[in-house]
Parts: structure tokens; C-alpha cells; sequence
């Protein structure tokens, strides 16, 4: 069984059968045939060359740092690179087009099969098969709302490089959908050949979508178009998988088309301008020869690549005694990992590791911000740990210290001392409250007296109450059990 | 080879030129005739032959990654049917 | 005197510059003259006086200076490919109605480097698609050489009105651009030298692009000489096309300088037509004997695949253009027609915009490569390609030089081949194999037919190696003496 999630209709079963195609910016200055530059946020049509536009009689020149960080993520793909790899002309009109074809790679892709490897939350792994990765301009932008009867173009884009990576039908589910893209994302940063920025579109995922009756050949599948958040690319994939089940059961056939996801009312519609049977006409780009590779290029830029997440998680359940699965999440989110290591030192792992998968993207999920932007250092992570371990604080305590922290930014140990969180360790005071507590409430004393152990339980939280939860819970547990049970206790 | 009306209609609107449907078939029977005399390839052995790339062997040269080009806005607008506050302006498309 | 200044070439035009025989101003005077004397020839599209004039007072004064450089003042034709800054560029066609280029193409840049200037932007088949100079959106161009009492003679294409504006003696020089015979088959018709220089030899950035596996630029000149001097300044490598070769120029002055005593000359067998007219047999039997006389050794030899090399090309250069045209969409530049969508704005363009030859090779482009027949016919086009290529090399193990007609016939009439796309397909037949192979090729006028018009031959030489080629039409030249200049500028 595969665990993967099924959609239960009324005739039955299906089973989500789900291929992804990435289109990840590679990272460089300048765009992948002219000098333009690439970064984000100018005014339109500000980083555009005469190249971009097609203005007659341009030329197209290959930019080499596009080239080695599509060969760089092949590499961490554990990919083929091939040698010898071919520009495809495109031919279809679009007016984001300039050039009325997009240069792309398509009957000989830079890259070929590699995979990567999926944890999931409920601790399945699942290998993906990638397909290829291949090199391709980007389209410029199109602006439909300053005008009522027009659009307006914006270049900016156009020329972009971008590395497409076309995932097998592997995927099974929403959740493991949005586990790869999350995992690839991770991928892409961790070797600097993507910046995986999502909101400003440089990482987009389109889905191929289809269902079957559980192991059933494949179902006539659709195309999502340019999904630009993991929870929308999720989402996305969940709704048109029950839209095509209802087709389904409702008798009818579902149409392969290409479809785009409307995240305010939550379903897919298909594209109006797409809808016409494509034939793209691809042929070599005349203007461009075959791109070789030597070995010594291809060795050099294995060199180049850092500790790879995959590598990253076994030594972080190696040294660190992790749980794979809190492992991998660390791997699987930007900058997670470094920033547990910051934390950990000298501290456990571990407990480090919960502290920051739990409640430290629990807090920074709710608050819809990336780690990145934690007010929450990893340095003021690790001291908080660091005043559970010592002592100074319970993990009760600590819960509201991190609240704190994460609300205001301050340091653990201010906010312990400004309230007086400090953990009452001190044994005499422990006594006095549990006398209190013991004398204060006869009828429990009573009940444990006559065999009801539970209620021990009952007069550890009255004693956290009576010290506003800084008294060290350990120790108010075995001092009542010396005053209630002096015999057991020895 | 002859083509059908249909396949010159489906060019046609693939390389959007305009074809009024009175020029289908002229069109498809002056291309029918061009087709066949280019069938003569058909004698050509071509099996295990790599097409051609360039006359000389030569490497795909490989530019440096710097920003040498754009900012240029005005060139790029200059020649542009319609333009407005820095775009190019088409009649609005529906996706 | 200063009326005939005209009539120089370019070198002797040099030489009377330098020596202060004349100015600048008076040789561009002369040619403006001569150029207004044959506007009935139509072979110039662009009015460019007035800066040739602004230029010419800027290149005296730097005579005077003694900064002149190899070709300051020197008038120089361009056909309406190359994009000229400030000045209008269309290649002939409608489409690019009003299209002003704030960029030159490296080829002309580089002439005006060394102190040329511009001197009218000439006519052509639109997009460099004809044989006739017939699908000028400016209308047909007259070949000088045409009778006072006869119909009006076609001058050849596409870089006819280069040709004929070189012809009528009007200027020195003229720069074409050849993609299957179109320099070398109107300096046939118009009695002038036409080179094709290798593939990858000038730069094409900046040149409109027609078929980008075969365009090459080259110079339309009076004399063998003047056209290396031209290729001499307009050679070379160019960062800004990928397809430029890296390769240095050779000295083609000295090249010149050498005699043929043991150039083995190639006489392929396969161009001996059954249809080739008498004149042109002769003619080139007389090619040969001249060189024999000249110390030359004739050989025989074998192109096997010539036959295929005009269907190939009839697959290649329209694929090519179907893609290279489709930035004409009425988005960026050039002409607009109003659609209520862009769809209907681009068929609109492109249908008012574009002639009716360029626009059944789109559609000849367009289906080759459409789906299920691009292996039958674009993917075997090329490995024919390779075939011929093969051939050719297999030849110059044997020859330094090829010797054959440029074209199957003299001019003919306006109107004559314009109703038969395959009877006008078939001028090109001596000069399409060299340009699929990429190879230089030059044609001389070598002699006049019954018609006491024009006839070139066509030498072909291997790649990169102008020198031996240009060296070759020098002797040619040398052999053939003076033809009778037309009647236009007697
Ligand atoms: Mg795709
Ligand atoms: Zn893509």
C-alpha cells in the first residue's frame, strides 16, 4: 500500500496520478541570450535589450552561467548531463513572444534522468523520477488591468533562463506533490542555482493532473499552469482531481486541456487561450550551434556544489541523533538546516530540532512568514533550550517565553528575569507549597489515601498553580511523592 | 504530395497569414506541385547521417554572465505601433 | 572630369581621393547624380543624399586632417536588409513600413569604420525571397542592362537593386546578402561581381535574417578587386552572432597578387545540364580554356548530390524564414492592422503586410516542420545537406577551385517567371549547392549571350579560403576583358 491520499467518490476509489514541470530561474546576472539584466522589481520594460524584443536582425548569445547552473542541478539531481545538447525554435504567437518562438531544448535536453528523493510526514519516502531538465527562455508579461480593451506588454522577463524540470507521473497525492516541490525548492538553494522565490515567479510549477481506479492504466490528464505557492499548487491539484472523479462518475470523459487554478474561489477553469490543438513546429535554432560539454567542465562543476540536502539529513541524523523526519523537514524548508546547527550547539539536537519543526514553523506558518524573516534568531533559539537544559525554566514556562520572544524579539533570558520566570528549584519552597496544597484539599488527600493514585497527578498541577508554573515540575513530583508515599519512595 | 484544403488551412492559421477561402485552393495546388518536386529527397540514402549544424566544426561560443545590455526603453518602444506609459499595447487578451 | 567620378571602382576612387585628384563631396556629388540619372531602374528604396552629403564634407575634412582612413569618402550602396541607423529598413516589404533602426548591422558598421558612407539603401525581393527582384514591396527594379526598344529585364534577386544601382554605375560598390544565390545571380544578370563569402566569414547581426543557416552578406563591385577590398573591411569575427567564426582574415590584396600556373580547377560533371542554353555551355567551355591557357589544371569531378540540392534548399530556407518572420505580428514595430484580439491582429498584419511570395514560403516552412513531417522533410533536408557538403569536400581533395555558370540564363523579362514559383525557383540551381555547403563562391561577368546580355561564372572556393577563390576570379577577370557597359550609363 502506498498510503498515498485517495479520493472517495460515489462509484468508489480513485487513485491521483500527478507529474510536475518546474520552471526554476536560474540564477544569474544577466538573461540567457542578451546582456539584460535580470534582476526583479524594475520598471517594465526597463531590462530589456534589443535581443529581447526581436527587434530585426538580433542575435541570440548563450550566457555560460546559465548553462553551469543547469548543469549544476542536473548534478544534485543525480542526473545524466549530457554532452551534447541542441536549441529548439518553438513556433507558437503569443503576444508575451517576442520573437514568435521560444528558444527551449527539446529533442536533446542538457540534462536527462535523474530523481529526488521525497520524505513524507507520515514517514514514507518516495523516489520521483525526473524526466530531464532542460534550458528555455522565459515569456514576458502580460498587464490586463490597466485597460479595459487592451493589454499591456512588459518585457522584463522575456529572455529569462530558466531551467525546466519535468518530473514522471510518480507523484500520488496533493501532499506528496507539495513535499517535492518543497524538496526541490530546498535543492535549488542549497546549490545556488535557484533563488526558489515563488512570490516573484522564480519557481513555478506546472501540474499534469489525471485519476484512475487504483492501479488502472492512466486516466486522460490536464495541464495546471503556473502555480506559484506550494499551498496553491496543492490545493490546485486536490480540487481538479475531484473535478475530473465527478466528470468521471457523472459518465462523462474529461478533456485534456490546459487549465489554470483560481485560488479565490478554489477551482480550476480552462484557458481560453489555450485552447486551440498545439503544434509547435520545433526545429534547431539556426542561430545557435549544438552546445558540448567536456568532462573537465561537467568534474569542475561537481566540485562546485555544496553539501547536498539529501547528504545534510544523514548527518544530521548521524551527529545529531535526529528523527528522520524531523531531518528532513529541516532539509526540505530554506536555510532550516543551517539554522538548526546554529541552535544546536552545544545543546540536543533533538530537542533543538522539536522546538524549531514544532513550534518555531508552527509560530512562523500562522504568521505566513519564511524563516528567513524569524524574529526568533537561532541564537536566541539555542539559549532558550539552553535555560530548559540548565534548569531555569520548565518546558511549560519556555512556551511562553518563545511566544514572547517570537512576538517582541527579545532575548530569552530578558523576558525570563523582566517576569520572574525563573524555575523555583529550591526544595524548602517546593515543601511548603505541596504542605499547602495537602492541607488546603483533605478530601483529595483522602481519595489517594484510599488506593486513587491519579490524584498525585492532580496535586502536581495545584502546586505549578500555587507557584505560577516556576516551580520545577520534576522536583515537585518526587517531593510529594516522599511526603505521600515515604515507604515506595525508597 | 498533394495537400488537402484542410491542411492548408491548418497551416495557414499556424503561421497566421490570412487566408481568405477562396485562395485554399490555388494555394494547396501550387504547393501540391512544389511538394512533389521536392519528393526527389525521398532517393537520397540519408540512414545514420547526422544532419548539418555548420560548416566548420565549431563550439557553441559561450557569452560571460554581465549585464552589458538593456536600459534602453525608448529604443525598445520607439518603433512600436502603440505604446503606453513603457509597454507595448495589444488589443486585450482573454487567458 | 569630375563627371566621370562615377565611374571609378573603389580602389581607383581611393587612389584619386588620397591623392587629391577629387573630394569626397565631389565623388558622392557624381554618384547622386548618376543615381538620380537611373531612378527609372528603381534600385533604390531609401533616399540617403543628404547624409551622404553631410558625411562626404566630414570625410574631407578628416583628409585634411590626415586621419583618412582605407575607404574615407568612398560611396557605398546597402541593400535594404541591413539595418542602418537613423535611416528606414524594410527589406522590402510592406511589413516593415515605417521600421527606422536605432542600430547598424555590424557589416556596414564596419564599413563606415573605415570611412565609407552610405549611399542609398537598395531594392530587393521582399525578405530576400525571390530571383527577379519581382516581390519588392517598392515595386520591381529595371536591370540597366535592358533594351531601349525592348521589354523591361529583370535584374535578378534578391539583391537586384544592388546589382543594377552598381551596374548603372552609380556607385562603386553595393553590399547584397546571398542565402541561395542572391548576390551571385543579379551580378550575373547585371554584368558586375558578386561575392558569397564562407558562412560564419561576416558577421549577420544586424542583417535582417531570411534563412539564418544560409544568409551571408557580401559586396557587389565592377572589379574582383574592388569586391576583396570590400570583404577585407567587412570580414570578421563577431562576438554578437554565434555563428561568426573566430577565424582570421587573410590578406586578400596580396592574394591577388599571384597567378593560376597550377591551380587545379574542377569542372563538375553534374552541372552539365540537357537545359542549359548554348550561350551559357559556351561561355563556360571558354572559362575553361581560358584557364587552361593560363597555366591552370582542369580536372573533372563528381557532385553527386547537386540534384538535390535545390529541393533541400526549398525545404530549409522556408522552415527557417517561417520562423525567422514571425516576429512581423504588428506588436513591436513595423506595420499594425486593427483585430479585436491579437490573433486577429497578427493575421491581419501578416496578410496586408506580406507579399505573396513570402508568404507561400511561410506556408512551405510552416508545413515541413509542421508535426509528422518534419523527420520526412526538414530533418532529411539537412542530412542532405550534410550529403552535399560531403561532396564538396570529397572534390577539393582533388581541385582548389570550382568553375561553373552562376546561372542558367541572362536576364529575363519582367513578368516572365512571376505566374511559375518553380520555373523562378530554378535560376538558383548553379548557386544553391555552395550556399548549403556554406562555401564561398563569386560569380564574374565573363561574357554577353546572343542577346549581347550578360553572363556570369561562378567560381566556388573551399571554406574560409577567399584568398585562392578571389585570386582565381582575378584571373577570370583578367581573361575576359572588358565587357560593353550597359546602355543606361553609356
Ligand atoms: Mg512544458
Ligand atoms: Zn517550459
Amino acid at each position: 500500500m502506498t498510503g498515498a491520499r485517495t479520493i472517495v467518490g460515489a462509484t468508489g476509489e480513485w487513485e491521483l496520478v500527478i507529474g510536475l514541470e518546474v520552471h526554476a530561474q536560474a540564477a544569474t546576472r544577466s538573461k540567457l541570450f542578451s546582456g539584460a539584466a535580470t534582476a526583479f522589481g524594475a520598471e517594465p520594460n526597463v531590462q530589456v535589450s534589443l535581443v529581447d524584443a526581436a527587434m530585426p536582425g538580433m542575435l541570440p548569445v548563450i550566457n555560460g552561467a546559465a548553462v553551469d547552473q543547469a548543469i549544476r542541478t542536473g548534478l544534485a539531481l543525480g542526473a545524466e548531463v549530457n554532452r551534447f545538447s541542441v536549441f529548439d525554435r518553438k513556433n507558437y504567437f503569443y503576444p508575451d513572444l517576442p520573437q514568435g518562438y521560444q528558444i527551449s531544448q527539446y529533442r536533446h535536453p542538457i540534462v536527462g534522468a535523474g530523481e529526488l528523493r521525497v520524505d513524507l510526514p507520515d514517514g514514507r519516502t518516495r523516489v520521483v523520477g525526473i524526466e530531464r531538465l532542460h534550458l528555455e527562455q522565459d515569456a514576458g508579461k502580460l498587464v490586463h488591468d490597466r485597460s479595459a480593451t487592451d493589454s499591456h506588454v512588459d518585457l522584463n522577463r522575456a529572455g529569462i533562463p530558466l531551467m525546466e524540470i519535468v518530473s514522471r507521473p510518480d507523484l500520488r497525492d496533493w501532499e506528496e506533490a507539495g513535499a517535492y516541490l518543497r524538496k526541490l525548492r530546498a535543492l535549488l538553494r542549497a546549490i545556488g542555482s535557484c533563488d526558489g522565490n515563488m512570490e516573484q515567479g522564480s519557481l513555478r510549477a506546472d501540474a499534469n493532473v489525471s485519476v484512475r481506479r487504483p492501479g488502472a492504466p492512466l486516466g486522460t490528464r490536464c495541464e495546471l499552469k503556473n502555480l506559484n505557492s506550494v499551498r496553491f499548487l496543492m490545493r490546485a491539484i486536490e480540487v481538479e482531481a475531484r473535478r475530473q472523479v465527478g466528470i468521471i462518475e457523472a459518465g462523462e470523459a474529461v478533456r485534456q486541456e490546459t487549465r489554470l487554478y483560481d485560488p479565490q474561489r478554489n477551482e480550476t477553469r480552462a484557458m481560453r487561450s489555450k485552447e486551440d490543438a498545439h503544434d509547435y513546429r520545433y526545429f534547431p535554432d539556426p542561430d545557435l550551434l549544438p552546445l558540448s560539454l567536456s568532462d573537465a567542465r561537467i568534474e569542475r562543476l561537481r566540485d562546485s556544489l555544496p553539501e547536498l540536502p539529501d547528504e545534510i539529513r544523514e548527518r544530521l541524523i548521524g551527529e545529531y541523533g535526529l528523527t528522520p523526519y524531523d531531518a528532513s523537514v529541516l532539509v526540505a524548508e530554506p536555510d532550516a538546516a543551517g539554522f538548526f546547527e546554529a541552535a544546536a550547539q552545544g545543546r540536543s539536537g533533538k530537542r533543538v530540532a522539536n522546538w524549531i519543526v514544532t513550534n518555531l514553523f508552527g509560530a512562523l506558518n500562522e504568521a505566513e512568514r519564511p524563516l528567513a524573516e524569524s524574529p526568533v534568531s537561532a541564537e536566541a533559539l539555542g539559549q532558550l533550550v539552553g535555560l530548559i537544559e540548565n534548569g531555569t525554566i520548565s518546558d511549560r514556562i519556555a512556551r511562553d517565553v518563545f511566544e514572547e520572544m517570537f512576538r517582541t524579539g527579545s532575548s530569552p533570558q530578558a523576558i525570563v528575569e523582566a517576569r520572574g520566570l525563573r524555575q523555583i528549584q529550591d526544595a524548602d519552597a517546593i515543601d511548603a507549597a505541596i504542605d499547602a496544597a495537602l492541607s488546603a484539599n483533605p478530601g483529595q488527600l483522602e481519595q489517594y489515601r484510599a488506593g486513587k493514585t491519579k490524584v498525585l497527578g492532580w496535586f502536581v498541577g495545584q502546586v505549578m498553580k500555587a507557584t505560577r508554573g516556576q516551580a520545577n515540575p520534576a522536583l515537585v513530583n518526587a517531593r510529594l511523592r516522599q511526603k505521600l508515599d515515604p515507604d515506595g519512595a525508597g | 504530395m498533394a495537400l488537402s484544403d484542410d491542411d492548408v488551412r491548418r497551416v495557414a492559421e499556424l503561421v497566421r497569414i490570412g487566408l481568405d477561402e477562396s485562395e485554399v485552393k490555388p494555394l494547396g495546388e501550387e504547393l501540391s506541385r512544389i511538394f512533389s518536386w521536392i519528393e526527389a529527397l525521398r532517393e537520397v540514402d540519408v540512414a545514420g547521417v547526422a544532419p548539418m549544424t555548420s560548416v566548420v566544426e565549431m563550439q557553441l561560443r559561450e557569452r560571460d554572465d554581465a549585464v552589458t545590455d538593456g536600459d534602453c526603453r525608448d529604443q525598445v518602444l520607439g518603433n512600436a505601433p502603440a505604446a503606453d506609459d513603457g509597454h507595448f499595447v495589444v488589443p486585450r487578451v482573454i487567458e | 572630369m569630375a563627371s566621370d567620378l562615377n565611374r571609378l571602382g573603389v580602389a581607383e576612387a581611393a587612389a584619386r581621393l588620397a591623392a587629391g585628384d577629387c573630394s569626397a563631396v565631389e565623388l558622392v556629388e557624381a554618384c547622386i547624380a548618376a543615381q538620380e540619372a537611373a531612378a527609372n531602374l528603381n534600385a533604390v528604396v531609401a533616399d540617403t543624399a543628404e547624409r551622404a552629403c553631410a558625411a562626404a564634407r566630414h570625410a574631407d575634412q578628416r583628409r585634411h586632417r590626415n586621419e583618412a582612413r582605407p575607404l574615407e569618402g568612398i560611396p557605398v550602396a546597402v541593400k535594404d536588409i541591413f539595418c542602418t541607423r537613423g535611416a528606414p529598413t524594410t527589406a522590402g516589404s510592406r511589413i516593415l513600413d515605417g521600421f527606422v533602426p536605432e542600430y547598424e548591422s555590424t557589416v556596414s558598421a564596419k564599413l563606415w569604420d573605415t570611412g565609407a558612407i552610405l549611399l542609398g539603401k537598395t531594392n530587393m525581393d521582399e525578405f530576400a525571397m525571390g530571383s527577379s527582384n519581382e516581390t519588392s514591396w517598392w515595386g520591381p527594379v529595371r536591370n540597366p542592362w535592358s533594351p531601349a526598344d525592348g521589354p523591361s529585364l529583370v535584374p535578378g534577386g534578391s539583391s537586384g537593386g544592388s546589382a543594377a544601382i552598381v551596374a548603372a554605375h552609380a556607385v562603386p560598390a553595393a553590399l547584397g546578402t546571398d542565402t541561395g544565390g542572391s548576390i551571385r545571380q543579379p551580378a550575373s544578370f547585371c554584368g558586375v561581381v558578386g561575392l558569397k563569402p564562407t558562412y560564419g566569414r561576416c558577421s549577420r547581426w544586424g542583417i535582417i535574417a531570411f534563412a539564418s543557416s544560409l544568409d551571408q552578406a557580401g559586396p557587389l563591385t565592377r572589379s574582383v578587386a574592388d569586391a576583396a577590398l570590400i570583404l577585407q573591411h567587412i570580414a570578421g569575427f563577431d562576438p554578437k552572432d554565434s555563428t561568426s567564426a573566430d577565424l582570421p582574415v587573410p590578406d586578400l590584396h596580396s592574394a591577388l597578387q599571384g597567378d593560376v600556373k597550377g591551380l587545379r580547377v574542377g569542372i563538375p560533371a553534374e552541372y552539365r545540364l540537357d537545359t542549359l542554353p548554348v550561350a551559357v555551355g559556351d561561355l563556360w567551355e571558354q572559362g575553361i580554356a581560358w584557364f587552361r591557357a593560363a597555366g591552370a589544371e582542369l580536372r573533372d569531378v563528381s557532385l553527386p548530390h547537386t540534384r538535390y540540392a535545390l529541393p533541400a534548399y526549398y525545404i530549409v530556407a522556408p522552415a527557417e524564414a517561417s520562423a525567422n518572420l514571425a516576429r512581423y505580428d504588428g506588436v513591436r514595430f513595423g506595420l499594425r492592422s486593427a483585430g479585436k484580439d491579437p490573433d486577429e491582429l497578427y493575421t491581419r498584419t501578416r496578410r496586408e503586410g506580406f507579399g505573396e511570395e513570402v508568404r507561400r514560403r511561410i506556408m512551405i516552412g510552416g508545413y515541413v516542420l509542421s508535426e509528422g513531417y518534419y523527420d520526412a522533410y526538414y530533418l532529411r533536408a539537412q542530412q542532405v545537406r550534410t550529403r552535399i557538403a560531403e561532396d564538396f569536400r570529397t572534390a577539393f581533395r582533388e581541385v582548389d577551385v570550382l568553375l561553373t555558370p552562376t546561372a542558367p540564363s541572362s536576364a529575363f523579362p519582367e513578368g516572365a517567371k512571376t505566374d511559375d514559383p518553380l520555373a523562378m525557383y530554378v535560376n538558383d540551381i548553379f548557386t544553391v549547392p555552395a550556399s548549403l555547403a556554406g562555401l564561398p563562391a563569386i560569380s564574374v561577368p565573363a561574357g554577353l549571350d546572343d542577346d549581347r546580355l550578360p553572363l556570369g561564372l561562378q567560381l566556388i572556393g573551399q571554406a574560409f579560403d577567399e584568398a585562392t577563390l578571389l585570386r582565381a576570379a582575378a584571373a577570370l577577370e583578367n581573361a575576359v576583358g572588358t565587357l560593353q557597359a550597359p546602355a543606361v550609363s553609356a
